[in-house]
């Protein structure tokens, strides 16, 4: 069971905010106060590069970094070899696609969804246009879902690559991954996962998955920005070009060639994230020691207790009722979203208006925009109270015009 | 910051009654489409200037309130204008929305009501799209006009 006065106490943006009523995780979750310290510590005691020198502040700098890796990999089970820091999910998501186009060829298809973030999108739109390959879209459900079958009647021997989102950023929606990734392995296609939104908030396993590529960010899962992690396999990653070239990426460097060093060196060209990986190691720790489960059943109680109360709120419409993330999205009569979210701000309630990113999802709803309210460890059934409250403030005040 | 200071009823009103909405299909006017992209608010407006004077003013747009109705607030002040004074009056307009002080005598009428929304930062860019489409539309005739 979460106890969220003494969870606040971990968050120092609390002390400095006490007001605040925080529903927009699914952005960029608050900051815990262990991983500011330890990106802290790094520059007040070390700050020196990894990998290079043979003194030992450099030692202990690396030592720092490649725990940081260790402890990534354990947390979706992957090997040390197969994590590769970036600056977040978006870097990650685009090396891969970049790295497509020197793969993939006129007629060969990339399968994707108008549920995905565009930065799940927008890579694989280009690498289509390079290379002559073909965008296939998963019909959704009614409701919005990627489902198996329809996954299935899209997938053919043409199918190359399978580039999903593992929970909807706008929906919350959760994808069937493993099913779909053994149909794809069958065509023989690679499968990468936008796992920016399931990271933060459910057990990732890269082994039981068995997806081929997996990106998440640090900022979303209360670790710092300008950090990511980019997973592959181990194979899939040796046989792709480097998607930089420079410093402590090539293994001999020749006149007029050079080879390169395996993964994930390969991918990490010149200095890296040092202190944000050691910051989102970090906060691993810190999800670790409270527990996917305590953290699920919380967040989804309160996603649970606040859709029943919206529910008496006439005139509003929830698009993802079932979602399986804790995210609510909605809208309120004809009153624009963003109208709502400057009411809501002055009872210190932050929620996301507008597209969030996924225009596709918009055009598949039929709207110009929503607002989303997403749930996080650090939320109070309070939280939930005086967001609705301020939701019913809203609409009488718009309707009062 | 005080709610009842960005939506003032005379902003409600070009809200839900604007003035000069809707197209027209004639090629005389000038279209410029701009969008809002951190929200997916977006806007067009249409021009027609006779002999360097706005003789008329048609916008069309998706947005907030505060979008909409600047909208129709800017075709009401800037219609029959001048090019040039209209570029003067959409100036001050932008000095009102950062909050600073502006020309009352150039910036008149119920633009002016919009002055409460430099107290919300966030809402700047929907007060300010429409100007922003006739400004590109103005400096658009007038790079025109100059390479003949």
């Amino acid at each position: 069971m979460i106890d969220v006065d003494r969870i606040r106490k971990d968050f120092p943006i609390y002390s400095k905010q006490p007001n605040l009523i925080y529903l927009d995780s699914a952005a960029s979750s608050l900051k815990v106060s262990s991983v500011i310290d330890k990106i802290d510590n790094y520059y007040q005691t070390l700050g020196v590069n990894v990998h290079r020198g043979a003194y030992d502040l450099a030692y202990e700098a690396t030592r720092l970094y490649e725990e940081a890796r260790e402890t990534v990999s354990e947390f979706i089970h992957a090997k040390n070899e197969e994590i590769i820091f970036t600056r977040g999910t978006t870097s990650s998501l685009n090396m891969i696609a970049g790295s497509y186009r020197n793969i993939l060829k006129p007629g060969d298809e990339i399968i994707t969804s108008e549920l995905e973030h565009h930065s799940s999108l927008l890579p694989w739109m280009v690498t289509a246009k390079h290379t002559g390959a073909k965008l296939v879209y998963i019909p959704l459900n009614e409701e919005g879902r990627i489902t198996v079958d329809a996954f299935q009647s899209v997938l053919s021997d043409r199918t190359k690559v399978v580039a999903l989102t593992h929970v909807s950023n706008a929906l919350g929606f959760l994808t069937q991954i493993k099913e779909i990734t053994k149909l794809a392995h069958e065509k023989k296609a690679v499968v990468i996962l936008d796992a920016a939104q399931s990271a933060p908030h459910m057990k990732l396993d890269v082994v039981d998955l068995d997806v081929d590529f997996m990106a998440f960010s640090g900022h979303k899962m209360f670790g710092p920005s300008g950090v990511g992690v980019l997973f592959g396999k181990e194979a899939l990653l040796n046989l792709l070009e480097p998607f930089e070239y420079g410093g402590e990426m090539a293994d001999e460097v020749y006149k007029d060639h050079a080879t390169w060093k395996d993964a994930p060196l390969r991918f990490e060209a010149g200095t890296p994230v040092i202190s944000g990986a050691i910051g989102l190691a970090e906060a691993i720790r810190y999800i670790n020691k409270i527990g996917f489960d305590s953290i699920h059943a919380h967040t989804h109680a309160l996603q649970q207790y606040t859709l029943e109360k919206m529910s008496h709120i006439e005139g509003l419409a929830i698009y993802n009722a079932s979602s399986e993330n804790p995210v609510i999205t909605f809208n309120i009569n004809d009153i624009h979203p963003h109208d709502i979210a400057t009411m809501l701000d002055q009872y210190h309630v932050s929620v996301r208006a507008g597209h969030h990113c996924a225009q596709l999802v918009n055009k598949f709803l039929g709207v110009s925009s929503t607002l989303r309210a997403s749930f996080h460890i650090y939320n109070s059934y309070a939280d939930c109270d005086a967001f609705v409250a301020s939701v019913i403030a809203a609409k009488n005040f718009f309707e009062g015009f | 910051m005080n709610i009842e200071h960005l939506y003032r009823q005379v902003i409600m009103e070009h809200y839900k009654s604007p003035k000069n909405k809707g197209f027209v299909a004639d090629n005389s006017y000038l279209t410029i489409h701009l969008n809002n992209p951190s929200c997916g608010d977006e806007m067009t407006v249409q021009l027609k200037v006779v002999d360097h004077v706005i003789t008329d003013i048609k916008h069309q747009g998706t947005g907030c309130s505060i979008c909409c109705s600047s909208a129709s607030v800017m075709s009401e002040t800037l219609k029959g204008k001048s090019m040039d004074d209209a570029m003067k009056i959409i100036h001050e307009f932008y000095e009102l929305i950062k909050g600073y002080p502006y020309d009352k005598e150039i910036l008149v009428g119920d633009a002016v009501v919009y002055q409460g929304v430099a107290q919300f930062p966030a809402r700047v860019k929907c007060a300010t799209l429409a100007w922003k489409a006739t400004e590109q539309g103005i400096n658009k005739i007038k790079e025109d006009e100059l390479n003949g």
